[in-house]
């Protein structure tokens, strides 16, 4: 029982950082139908910009972090947006995917020739201190991911549901062309989408990056799992998103622990395969409708 | 007058053209992990390489021709690596370096076995000389050396009579698998828990839970650098009780800079190591570190002890003879007082198979401490 809650407790750790990057996905998806599968390189991309203020601004690591978001929001939340996506739009959905992925692999290769190609070491914001509770020990560590991430998402959704803003951006990923008419600036709520996502993805950085250490390729299977994990929980919910993340970062530790290690990265194609198989629209997702 | 001059010229030109083969450089290949999840070890053992090159050439080369070595990138891909050791091949090197990863070596060997060309490797698997392969020559102790000696230790200094075993799917942890498996048995060791991971894996969480639930007197890591690195931060953040022990990777530096405290504590054993209580390799680590600011692993050593065995043997056959070069490397033995660059005793057996002393090691403070020194294996 109590390696089952030890289990449980990683698992929502884990499941909270791809939640993170899921929601992302979704977000993107449906405020301008961009299906960003450079998304696992830009969960990696923030940990190098704190690193870099570290090591060349020589900034403290709390300072570096504030730097590390703004830089990120700029370069995947702005620049990601006018420079790529904008241009590209416009000549419809396949040109949009091959150049995110093409982005995925230049973001890759760029932090591989500036910094290194070995992991680097990444400041934990929490300590690795264990918590005994009765007969389960949890680590201090993965409390504190899974809290920031739901800190993070209740957030969100909060924004999303309780401000004007957020409902306009809402009423634009419904409808784009009756948002136009209502006079609702459209161009600006889709910005907005890709600068939270930005700071999302930069979320996840800070809170996975002492784990698995900081790395060029570190986008490689994140990227996959959270775009999996969008899908099982419902491309066009946040809050499927959400769920996704979860339901795979606990099956993943679940598969590990009682089926098998070797087969363990296999989980999240299963998962996918048996959602498109028996429930196309993922977990809460929505056969037609798209809201954000 | 003028036959005289055409003379001299044609002297003049001959006496050019020697001079220029004279000085023709002795092509190595180094075809090693430079990124990828190896770059820790790849990068070590090529900075070391250049090193011992720069200093043998500086002392006036082999046979007086200059080394000249070129660094191919594997990118840790053992697929990559046969396109690109046949790339060296093709450039017709004397001799061939790297790789280091035992998955690379196994599918590379066969092109340097024909080409007759020798090649060092810093792979540990057990199966990499059981090729019946005469040009391929170990620099880092195989699994038949270590594992013995591993769980000797084990067994008498610690007293184990439960163990865990953390493996990497690959070639070297497979052959770490069964030479651990078969040891442990033989000496009485119960094996309660067996968990095999994955190359470049980054979440160890379920793994940890899994040996925190097995309770084993102690934790035997067979993975490579960085995930050697990330399951020791899991096994802190998850507090597991038991001793965690590991050969040489485990306890390489890289490893205890990214592990930070969660390495301290940690035992192993250590093929080689800058902290050995050797003058000659701490000579050696005060060059290496004042030339590239960081301390070498034992990939670096190996590195640099590779080139001064191609200089200490190609020097005393006194031509480059590829053929007479691997005949003599079998059962060779290379002391300091033959070559200081060999830096500790070396020999090589007839399957090319390496021989050395060796080391028990704790971290302690984020430092290795040398804690024993094991004999040759044939001693």
């Amino acid at each position: 029982m109590a390696g089952l809650l030890q289990l449980l407790s990683s698992g929502l750790a884990t499941g909270a950082i791809y939640a993170l990057a899921a929601t992302g996905f979704t977000l993107l998806w449906q405020a301008s139908a961009t299906v960003n599968f450079a998304q696992g390189e830009f969960v990696m991309l923030p940990a190098f910009f704190v690193l870099a203020s570290m090591q060349l601004l020589g900034l403290s690591f709390g300072w570096s972090i504030v730097v590390g978001v703004a830089l990120s929001i700029v370069v995947l939340g702005l620049l990601f947006k006018r420079l790529l996506v904008d241009p590209l739009s416009r000549y419809g959905f396949m040109p949009l995917v091959i150049a995110t992925i093409a982005l995925g692999l230049f973001i890759k290769e760029a932090v591989k020739t500036s910094f290194s190609a070995e992991a680097l070491p990444f400041p934990a914001l929490v300590p690795p201190i264990p918590v005994h509770m009765g007969d389960v020990t949890l680590s201090l560590q993965d409390i504190s991911i899974f809290v920031f991430a739901v800190i993070a998402v209740a957030a969100l959704q909060l924004f999303l549901t309780r401000t004007r803003t957020g409902r306009t951006m809402q009423a634009t990923a419904q409808n784009r062309a009756l948002a136009v008419i209502l006079g609702v600036p459209v161009s600006r709520m889709i910005l907005y989408t890709f600068l939270l996502n930005a700071a999302l993805v930069s979320l996840a950085s800070i809170l996975v990056s002492p784990i698995y250490l900081a790395k060029f390729s570190n986008g490689e299977s994140l990227g996959l799992i959270a775009f999996t994990a969008a899908i099982v929980g419902g491309f066009n919910q946040v809050r499927g998103a959400i769920l996704g993340g979860f339901v795979v970062g606990i099956a993943d530790n679940l598969t590990a622990a009682y089926i098998s290690t070797e087969y363990r990265s296999a989980l999240p194609l299963v998962l996918l395969i048996a959602i498109i198989l028996f429930r196309p629209q993922g977990l809460l997702g929505r056969s037609e409708e798209r809201t954000v | 007058m003028k036959k005289v001059a055409a003379v001299s010229i044609a002297m003049g030109l001959a006496c050019v053209g020697f001079a220029a083969q004279a000085a023709d450089p002795i092509k190595l290949a180094d075809v090693c992990e430079l990124s990828g999840g190896g770059a820790p070890v790849g990068n070590n053992w090529k900075n070391a390489i250049d090193m011992a090159v720069a200093e043998i050439n500086a002392a006036g080369g082999v046979l007086g021709r200059p080394l000249e070595v070129t660094h191919l990138d594997t990118q840790t891909n053992p697929g990559v690596s046969r396109g690109v050791m046949q790339k060296a091949l093709d450039d017709d090197p004397y001799i061939v370096l790297g790789p280091i990863y035992s998955s690379a070596t196994m599918v590379d060997l066969a092109l340097t076995q024909q080409a007759k060309v020798p090649e060092f490797t810093g792979g540990a698997a057990a199966g990499i000389t059981k090729q019946d392969d005469p040009y391929i020559f170990r620099m880092a102790l195989g699994q038949t050396a270590t594992i013995p000696k591993v769980v000797n230790y084990l067994k008498d200094k610690m007293n184990v009579k439960t163990a865990a075993l953390v493996w990497v799917n690959d070639d070297y942890g497979k052959d770490g698998r069964d030479a651990f498996t078969e040891e442990a048995k033989a000496k009485g060791i119960q094996l309660v828990s067996t968990i095999s991971t994955e190359a470049a894996q980054v979440d160890f969480s379920a793994d940890v839970i899994k040996l925190k639930d097995a309770k084993p007197d102690v934790v035997f890591v067979y993975t490579h650098e960085e995930e050697s690195a990330r399951f020791l931060k899991e096994a802190r953040k998850e507090n597991l009780q038991a001793a965690i022990f590991g050969d040489t990777t485990l306890l390489d530096p890289k490893v205890i800079a990214l592990a930070g405290d969660a390495a301290n504590g940690i035992r192993g054993h250590l093929s080689l190591s800058a902290g050995a209580p050797v003058d000659a390799i701490q000579d050696f680590v005060k060059k290496f570190q004042a030339k590239y600011n960081y301390v070498p692993d034992h990939n670096a050593i190996q590195g640099y002890m590779t080139i001064y065995t191609i200089k200490y043997l190609t020097t005393k056959i006194g031509k480059l003879d590829r053929e007479a070069f691997a005949k003599a490397m079998h059962g060779l033995t290379i002391t300091p007082k033959d070559e200081p660059g060999i830096l500790m005793e070396t020999s090589w057996d007839n399957t090319g198979d390496i021989d050395r002393a060796s080391f028990i090691a704790e971290i302690d403070d984020g430092k290795q401490k040398i804690v024993e020194t094991l004999p040759k294996l044939h001693h």
